[in-house]
């Protein structure tokens, strides 16, 4: 199996609450990988065991052969695994521009010396930099807006910013956090698009998110949890009929 | 060579012009005791961008900034004065001092990293005043400091037998000592403004402001938070030393009273009034409060003159009216005299 990242027996508690146990499941190169569950299920409290944000108390989280628990959330990132965030968390008062350039900090390595004295390799990588970054604005139809501040931008502007913005640390594994969350129909089937080109470029995907609906048609294959245990994991089809998520999403009544 | 750039040189050979001139002219208007002011006045520019840094860029509220400075300054004199009866040239000292007060601020900020916003502030300052008492206290069993009767007879600056502390002629003018004083500040002054403005826009800056506006989402981006914290202290501090050894050489004379709370505030006020984060904002703020209360000075002259006798002390009116005009600057312009365009929108934002 190809598989890209690799969640074997992971768990973590708050307290008396068991947020997580015991969780396995693989993420495949090339897929798009869906997570979901009803609210308070795990799912970012996984999301955040992932990139570092919590400690988990077993188990062990793998990208390619890289261990990620343990790790500090610039260190799982400089691995390869970029993140949006649930509630979009960009620098406000940066303009589109500086928060996609502030993307770029992990892949490149100038420091106050180069800064300061403008040395020539600081201004090449720069420049690429900047280069890069419009690129990514431009994909992500944001290129007007290079120059407006992160706070001005509209809704769907902003949630496709955080892309671009995990797009410039050049992930092999980027995972959103529900990213449709607040969008309008029509930016929903934009993120489709999008969501879809990127994984024809090569980029894997994980995806947190609330409507079954764009899910069920969006991912490769899909993981359910409830009360912080899988329930079910595999293709659509196989997930959407399994009783259990059944049960899990329409009450156990529905059976 | 094109008509923007030539009047861009014109305007900056006019500017540089103005500041070699500057203290002639207010020697001949004002009178030498300004020219020390303005003396004064760069040390704080410097002081003030440095802490720019830290507050500004990073947005780490740090209360206790005059420890470096009052470092930068013990160093100096420690080396340059016959307290220990050492006599380094100042071009040895200077950075040494710098150096030290960075790696300060290395060992003052690793503790504070995992602190935000008012807790940061309250230890930050209670280590401000840790450096403060201990200057005050060093005196026994080793007589490091001479307690609170400081440091005396520091040398001036002097490269050879050409010292900063007389009067020289140079074609055919006089330059007394603050003149000198000026310029070698000024100098210095200048460096400071340059790599702050090349720091800002770098990886670098964009990734202190990151921090600032977002720490978990700048993390999460690949910023290694505390590296760039820790180096943001380094900074500020190393600026903070420079201008503690120029102050000690400067003056002659320090003591732990130079270095008090009430300092690191009117720093932080220097650059809140002037524009938080912006290098000519920075700057307004410092000269403006460096000068502005010695020309309020002025009001006992005036009394004087209007009503014959002084009915109120002009140290009293002084403080009254500064008071007065730091309340009206924050409620007319509360992002600062010359904030940068990034905070007046903020500000703007917040009120419509």
């Amino acid at each position: 199996m190809n598989a890209l990242l690799t969640v074997s027996g992971v768990s973590k508690a708050f307290g008396g609450l068991q947020a997580l146990s015991d969780i396995s499941l693989q993420v495949h190169r090339g897929e798009i990988f869906g997570l979901i569950g009803p609210n308070g299920a795990g799912k970012t409290t996984l999301f955040n065991a992932f990139t570092g944000l919590y400690t988990i108390d077993r188990g062990e989280i793998r990208l390619n052969t890289t261990r990620l628990n343990g790790q500090k959330p610039h260190q799982v990132l400089q691995a390869g695994l970029a993140r949006t965030f649930q509630n979009i968390r960009l620098f406000a008062e940066m303009t589109a521009l500086e928060n996609v350039l502030v993307g770029r900090h992990a892949r490149t390595t100038s420091g106050v010396v180069g800064a300061v004295l403008r040395l020539p390799g600081t201004r090449h990588e720069e420049a690429d930099s900047r280069e890069r970054a419009h690129a990514l604005l431009h994909r992500m139809g944001l290129a007007q807006h290079a120059h407006r501040l992160a706070r001005n931008l509209s809704y769907g502007d902003q949630r496709r910013l955080e892309i671009a913005r995990a797009l410039a640390t050049e992930p092999s594994l980027l995972a959103l956090d529900e990213p449709a969350a607040g969008m309008n129909p029509n930016e929903r089937a934009g993120l489709r698009e999008l969501l879809l080109q990127l994984q024809a470029d090569g980029l894997t995907l994980l995806l947190i998110e609330h409507d079954v609906k764009l899910v069920m048609g969006l991912c490769t294959r899909l993981a359910v949890l409830d009360y912080g245990v899988k329930i079910a994991e595999g293709t659509p089809d196989v997930v959407s009929r399994d009783p259990k998520v059944i049960a899990a999403y329409l009450g156990d009544e529905a059976l | 060579m094109s008509s923007v750039l030539k009047s861009r040189w014109f305007t900056f050979g006019l500017l540089a012009l103005g500041l070699a001139l500057l203290p002639f002219l207010v020697d001949a208007g004002l009178g030498r005791s300004w020219v020390r002011l303005l003396d004064l006045a760069l040390l704080y520019v410097m002081l003030a961008l440095g802490l720019n840094i830290v507050v500004g860029y990073a947005g780490l509220l740090d209360l206790g900034y005059v420890a470096f400075y009052a470092l930068g300054a013990y160093v100096y004199a420690w080396l340059a004065s016959p307290h220990f009866g050492l006599h380094l040239p100042f071009w040895a000292i200077l950075p040494l001092g710098a150096a030290l007060a960075g790696l300060f601020g290395v060992l003052l900020g690793a503790p504070t990293l995992r602190l935000r916003g008012d807790y940061l502030a309250i230890v930050t300052l209670g280590f401000g005043e840790i450096i403060r008492i201990f200057m005050n206290n060093l005196n026994a069993p080793v007589n490091l400091t001479n307690g609170p009767q400081g440091i005396n007879l520091i040398d001036p600056v002097r490269l050879g037998s050409f010292s900063l502390s007389q009067p020289h002629e140079l074609f055919g003018y006089t330059f007394t000592g603050v003149h000198l004083t000026y310029y070698l500040f000024l100098l210095l002054t200048l460096a400071v403004i340059f790599i702050s403005m090349r720091l800002e826009d770098s990886r670098i800056g964009r990734a202190w402001v990151a921090i600032r506006e977002d720490e978990t989402a700048a993390a999460a981006t690949g910023i290694n938070t505390r590296n760039l914290k820790l180096l943001a202290f380094a900074m500020g501090a190393t600026f903070g030393g420079l201008a503690g050894g120029l102050f000690a050489s400067f003056q002659g004379f320090i003591s732990p009273e130079s270095f008090n709370l009430m300092e690191s505030i009117m720093i932080l006020c220097m650059i809140v009034l002037g524009g938080m984060g912006h290098i000519p904002g920075v700057i307004f703020g410092a000269l403006l409060l460096t000068l502005l209360p010695e020309a309020l000075r002025y009001t006992g002259d005036w009394q004087r003159n209007l009503f014959g006798q002084i009915y109120v002390d002009p140290a009293d009116l002084r403080m009254l009216l500064f008071g007065m005009a730091l309340v009206a600057v924050m409620l007319y312009r509360p992002a600062g005299m010359f904030p940068s365009t990034r905070r007046r929108r903020e500000f703007a934002d917040a009120k419509g």
